[in-house]
This record gives C-alpha cells, structure tokens and sequence, in this order.
C-alpha cells in the first residue's frame, strides 16, 4: 500500500497517538508536530500530501499557521476544532481551509473525509458528468437524472446542484453558497438558500427528511456526497 | 446584572424626584407660612429628608439636605429673604438642622451597606450550596461513564479472561456509550456556564424548523432509544429567523428529557405550527407525567423530581429554559395534558414565505 503521507500539527499526545494509529492502520505515513512552529517547519521541509491542523494550538492560533499555510501550500488542509466553535469553523474554511472534523468524532468520519479530500486534491474535477449515488449530473447537458428518471428543475436549483456536485464531499459555506448563486450583496440573506435547498432535496432525495444528498452542517453550511 | 441596570437607571430620577419633594413641601410651606411657623417648617423639611434617606442613595439625600437648608435659610429663618440670620437663637437651630439632615444621610447609607453586605452573604452562601448540588450529581454523573471505561478496559486487556466474542462487543458498545454520556455532560456544563456568564449572544439567520427537528429527531434515535418519536411537520411552515445551535439545544434537551424518563417503546409526538410569527413546538410524551406539584421546578437549575430513577445532572431542562429565554420565548408544561408530559416552546420570530420559487422561468 502506498498511501498519501500526512502531517498531524496537534498539542494533544493523546490525540497524535490515536490519530497516528488509526491513520497507520489504514496504510498513511504519518508525521507529528506538537506546535505551531514546528508545523510549518515539518511542512516546508518535506510538504505532505494533507495536513490535519487543530485550531487550538498554544503556541500560535491554527487560524494563523492556515493562512501562512495557504500562502504556498495547495494541498489539502483539514481543521480540527471542538463542539460549538461554528464561527471558528466557518472563518477557517473562508481562509482555505478544506474541511473540518470537531473533536470527538469517528474513526469512521476521519477516513471518510481524508479520502473525499485527496481524491479532490488529485484529480482536479474536469468532468463532464458527475455520478454520486443514485443521481447523475451531467454539467455538459445540463440533465440530472435519478434512477434513470431525468428530474425538472429550476436554474436555480440547477445551479445549486451543479455547485454541490462539483465540490462533492467537500463542506460548503452559506456565505460561499449565496456568493457563488446570487452573487456579491447576497451573503447575509440566506433564506433564499434554504427555501431551494428544500425544493432541491424534495426533487433528490428519496426521503427529503433524512436527506442523503444534501447534509446540513450545523452552523457552517452544507456538505453534498 | 439586572440589578445593577436598574439602580443606575434610577440613580438620575433620584436627584430630580428629592429636589422636588423638597421644592414641594418648602412652597407648601410658604403658602402656609403664617400659620406654621418657621419652627414647625423646618421639621417638615427634615422629615421629607429623612423620607428621602429612607429611599434613595446617599447623593440625592446629601443634595436634598443641602437644598433644604438654603430654603429654609432664605425663606422662613427671619430675616426672610436673605441668607442673613440675625438671632444666635436661629443661628444654632440652622445650624442644628443642618447637622441632623447630614447625619441622617450618612446613617441611612451606612444602614444600607450592612443590609447589602448581608444579602452577598447570603447569595454567597445560596451558590456554594448549588456548586456542592452541582458537584455532588457531576461526580455521580461523570463517575459512571469513566468507571465502565476503565473498568471494560480492564476486562478487555485481562489476557486470562476468556471473553466471548459477543460479550467482548457488549463491552465495545458500554465503552462508546459511556463516552457519549461524558461527551453530553461536558456539553451541558459549558452550555450552563455560557448562560451563567449572561454572554449568551442569539445569532438569528433563517432557519427551516422542520429540518432541525427532523436532524434532532435523527440524532437522539442514534442515541439508541427504543421510544416512537412521531413528527408531525407543517409543509406551509415558514422559515423563522432564529438561532439555530440554541434552538437545536433546546429541542435536544427537552427530547433526551423526555425519552429518559419515559418507558421504553412508548411514544413521544412533536407538533410544529406558526402562531402569528411564533414558532410553536410542543413536544408530547406518553409517560407517567410530572405530578402538578413539581411541575413548577422541573425547569429550575439542579432539580430533578423526587421519584427519578434515571441519572441526570438536572441540568437539561434548565438549560433549555434559559436558552428559550435568550430567543425571547417561554417554555413550559402544558397544565391540560393528562396522558404524559406536554412541553410547549414558544419563540417569538420574525418570518418568511417566499412563494415564487414554482414559478421561476425554468
């Protein structure tokens, strides 16, 4: 197995020590930073393929090793933070974070989301039609189809989905959403965005109340898969 | 915090309203003066300052003194009309007056700081009480889930034991479990002590009340109840613009609540309706009820009911009070329900209906 080597930026042993294992379990190369500093150092000697990054850091904020991340680091980053620090999550993503995981989560949900972003990370998505369970959007056409069925949709709702696809697995923000569909001046307005999410999830979901599609991320924004 | 708010409101009223009970009783006066005498004068005035030192800080009271004795100089000591006095008779009862309006000044504050000093004792004393309730029930709740942990680990690593596969899964899943329930309690503990700080900021954005109740539903049949929780959802419902992580909280706490002390296979309904731009949600189980003489407490911080036989901190429902407070809404039990528990939340919430989206040029 020759998978992707990752670099741990956490203070927390515990945490190092289990990441380490589940990740080395799995068939990653993993590297461990205790701090900040230490981090960007191990970073720009040897880049790795993903960094998981905690945003709690003692030495310096991981908002901070993010953006001096970003200024030349183009692979993935993916934040760890705790429960109900959504505004924290949010800001990281805005400044380029990939993703983010908050403590405790599964092994399960880590695997999941490591895969999701160095698959995004490796094959820059060029494709013209994107198959993603029972749904199948073909960018080119413009046709969605579910089992086979081609779905109505309006070009909102077309737009809305198309902007999921191409960032499957990937957590999207409100902000980003309302920017991307109703353009600069929208961003604080997001019930529009809920109503379409609605109507969408009513035209793909099998069950639009346990949605499968789209997820919602509490607080930040929501996931497509 | 409250406290502190309305006394520095007040604080400007309490110069304005001594002055002029001052002024009023000094005009009451003159217009009797005749009859009165300037003696009997000054007695009314001191007895409106001492009126005053019973109800306002020391300030108004020293400025209503200080007011008063000038009055009573210009006025009524004769010569009238001057601040000249020409008896030493006079002189010394100004002077007399002066004194007793200032002493009565002080004493009363001094009264005053005494009183406030034993009311901080005592809600000083009131919080130690409720941290020893606090910590009592967080050892107990924290105790357990941390004895299966290291107890199951013990067991797992016990090479002599010979654990049978399915016995050796139990423990996994006591593990997992136990640190849910660790996980939940520090969740309740920070959420306590964001309402206790009073830093508790709503951050409102349009929410759709369905899907959160949908996600919250999801999330406690995850927790592994064996309860038919029934959600009967309002397709003509409005989004709300609401804080969703709190109202989140809220219905967490009040669902947890209410599949933990309810029989297991029983059934919990939830009703979601707008009430002229209020979100409506009452959360009905099929348990033994609250008797009528708790129903009061259940809310209140620590409480929990005197026939509870399932752990807790008492702090869920508390917490979902002061949440639905911070929305500006109330939540409460609903008297008139016989067949179980009937929790009412009502949040007040400005709301929209965007209808057009059908009829997009598509």
């Amino acid at each position: 197995m020759n998978k992707a080597e990752i670099l741990i930026i956490d203070d927390e042993p515990q945490i190092r020590k289990l990441l380490q294992i589940s990740l080395e379990s799995n068939g990653y190369r993993v590297r461990q930073a205790v701090n900040g500093r230490e981090g960007l150092i191990m970073a720009a000697s040897h880049p790795p393929e993903l960094i998981l990054l905690d945003i709690g850091l003692p030495d310096r904020s991981g908002h901070e090793i993010l953006k001096e991340l970003r200024e030349w680091y183009n692979h993935p980053v993916i934040m760890l933070s705790v429960q109900d620090a959504e505004s924290d999550i949010v800001m990281a993503l805005d400044n380029g974070a990939t993703d983010y995981l908050t403590k405790p989560f599964r092994t399960g949900e880590l695997l999941a989301r490591l895969r999701a972003a160095i698959r995004r990370s490796q094959n820059v998505v060029n494709e013209s039609a994107i198959q993603c369970g029972d749904l199948e959007i073909n960018l080119v056409a413009r046709v969605i189809r579910k089992n086979e069925t081609i779905l109505k949709l309006t070009p909102t709702e077309y737009s809305l989905l198309a902007l999921f696809a191409k960032n499957e697995g990937k957590v999207l923000t409100h902000r980003f959403l309302l920017k991307e569909i109703w353009g600069i001046g929208n961003q604080t307005e997001t019930q529009y965005l809920r109503v379409f999410v609605g109507t969408l999830r009513k035209k793909i979901e099998d069950n639009p109340n346990t949605p499968q599609h789209i997820i919602t991320e509490s607080g930040v924004g929501y996931r497509f898969q | 915090m409250k406290r502190f708010k309305r006394s520095v409101y007040q604080a400007k009223y309490q110069y304005l309203i001594s002055i002029l009970f001052i002024l009023v009783t000094a005009i009451a006066c003159y217009l009797f003066s005749e009859i009165l005498g300037y003696q009997v004068v000054a007695l009314l005035l001191l007895l409106v300052v001492s009126i005053s030192a019973i109800l306002f800080d020391i300030y108004p009271v020293l400025v209503a003194a200080l007011l008063s004795a000038l009055i009573l100089n210009f006025f009524f000591i004769p010569p009238t009309l001057t601040f000249n006095i020409s008896t030493p008779e006079n002189l010394l009862m100004f002077s007399m007056y002066f004194v007793v309006a200032m002493i009565n000044a002080v004493l009363t504050f001094k009264i005053r700081q005494v009183e406030k000093k034993n009311r901080m004792q005592e809600e000083k004393e009131k919080s130690l009480k409720l941290y020893n309730t606090l910590l009592n029930s967080l050892s107990h709740e924290l105790r357990t889930p941390i004895s299966t942990i290291i107890g199951a680990i013990d067991t797992i690593k016990d090479a002599d034991s010979k654990l049978s596969k399915i016995n050796l899964n139990e423990l996994y899943s006591e593990i997992e479990i136990a640190g849910f329930r660790l996980n939940r309690q520090v969740q309740n503990l920070l959420n306590m002590s964001r309402l206790e700080a009073g830093s508790l900021q709503p951050k409102l954005d349009w929410c759709d009340v369905n899907e959160i109740i949908f996600t919250i539903v999801n999330e406690i049949r995850e927790e592994g109840p064996n309860h038919t929780i029934e959600f009967i959802h309002d397709e003509e419902l409005p989004l709300f613009k609401t804080d969703r992580g709190l109202l989140e909280q809220i219905l967490h706490s009040i669902l947890h609540n209410s599949v933990q002390h309810t029989p297991s296979h029983t059934k919990i309904r939830i009703h979601v309706l707008n009430k002229s731009d209020h979100c409506h949600i009452s959360i009905q189980d099929s348990g033994p009820g609250i008797p009528a003489t708790e129903a009061e407490n259940v809310f209140q911080k620590f409480y929990r009911l005197s026939n509870s036989r399932t752990g807790g901190t008492g702090l869920g429902l508390s917490i979902a009070k002061g949440f639905t407070e911070a929305l500006g809404g109330t939540v409460k039990l609903d008297e008139k329900f016989e067949k179980g528990v009937n929790f009412i939340i009502n949040i007040p919430a400005q709301t929209s209906v965007i209808t057009d989206m059908e009829h997009e040029q598509g």
